[in-house]
């Protein structure tokens, strides 16, 4: 199986260890075989090894270390954030990180709309069921 | 804080200040305090001292010195309460037997205990003291303004104290008949007036009142220590 998704200059990863954790990065540039010179918006400029990224499908266009204004510019021309919030990736960190947030009594009415939903549901199935036995 | 005052005579290095002795005493004034007085600095004298009371001699010494134990003036303060823990606050008892049931937070009593009610409509849990310890802090909150607790206090929960009868051998063969004492209608009626305004409050919030009705639980997979609260 060929390689999809290459390391090369304006790639976009995902920080998965570290003090970044969960950070949306470019990669600038490329140090060594290990490591690469990676930026972010809210972030300086630093040295990352690729053990702590997973490249995600998002590349966007811009020469070997840009300044900062440039690589904003960038990806705001690529839309890189609405781009990862809209794939199913983002989608489900996103999921991922409201549900660590819950509240006991959010997890309560989570609890009771779920009943609600199963409830709905079955009571359709029940319906279709007695139609195709009629 | 008073704001920062910046010193007239700063230390350079330690033991060397930048400003000398004679320098000081013009920096200060002390000159000028001295001129206004007359040539000397201001002076007041010593108030009279008390007359000392003449002591009769003690009636009595005791055989042995003995040691006086050192004073304690400590006076003792109630638990410092989790930051979390505020007057409205929805706690979930965890031991006991109410434990599960989630519980409204009234006051802190002066044992340090928890003030604390069920409801008691919503989930059978009356005006009761919980231990801070036995308790988690939610973050939901309920408008306790409407409620007046001030007539709560730890006396109010004291046990009455029974009359000691005198055993005759008759009564260690009869059943010891516990006489359960009926919760007297002052106490009801302080629950019922507690729990009005709570009812009212929790009612505007939807499904706040199954939430306090039902217990907490882990299930499978849950685990407390990721869980936010």
């Amino acid at each position: 199986m060929p390689f999809k998704r290459y390391v090369e200059i304006g790639r976009v990863a995902l920080v998965n260890y570290g003090k970044d954790y969960g950070q949306l990065v470019v990669i600038v540039d490329v140090i060594d075989q290990n490591r690469a010179l990676v930026d972010s918006p809210d972030m300086v400029r630093s040295q990352i090894n690729f053990k702590r990224l997973t490249l995600t499908d998002i590349k966007i266009d811009i020469k070997r270390v840009p300044k900062k204004k440039t690589l904003v510019a960038a990806m705001e021309a690529a839309d890189v954030k609405a781009k990862w919030e809209k794939s199913s990736w983002g989608r489900k960190l996103i999921v991922q990180k409201k549900r660590a947030s819950l509240n006991d009594f959010d997890r309560f009415k989570l609890m009771l709309a779920k009943i609600k939903r199963a409830g709905v549901v079955r009571q359709e199935l029940a319906k279709l069921k007695k139609e195709t036995i009629a | 804080m008073a704001p920062k005052k910046v010193t007239r005579n700063p230390e350079l290095i330690p033991g060397v200040r930048k400003i000398s002795r004679s320098q000081m005493y013009h920096k200060r004034g002390l000159w000028a305090i001295k001129a206004k007085n007359g040539g000397k600095f201001p002076h007041h004298d010593k108030s009279a001292a008390a007359a000392p009371v003449a002591e009769k001699p003690p009636k009595f010494y005791p055989a042995d010195d003995v040691k006086k134990p050192l004073s304690n003036k400590r006076k003792p303060k109630p638990t410092k309460i989790r930051a979390s823990i505020t007057p409205g606050t929805v706690l979930i008892i965890l031991s006991g037997r109410f434990k599960g049931k989630r519980v409204v937070f009234l006051k802190q009593l002066t044992s340090g205990l928890l003030l604390v009610t069920g409801p008691y409509k919503v989930n059978g849990v009356p005006i009761r003291r919980v231990n801070q310890s036995y308790v988690i802090g939610t973050s939901t909150k309920v408008d306790v303004s409407g409620v007046n607790v001030e007539k709560f206090d730890d006396k109010y929960f004291a046990k009455e104290v029974e009359k000691k009868k005198k055993k005759g051998e008759s009564e260690f063969f009869e059943a010891e008949k516990k006489d359960k004492t009926a919760l007297p209608a002052e106490k009801k009626d302080d629950q019922k007036a507690v729990d009005a305004p709570l009812l009212k409050a929790i009612e505007s919030v939807p499904e706040l009142k199954f939430y306090l009705g039902a217990r907490f639980s882990l299930r499978a997979g849950v685990k407390p220590h990721e869980l936010v609260f």
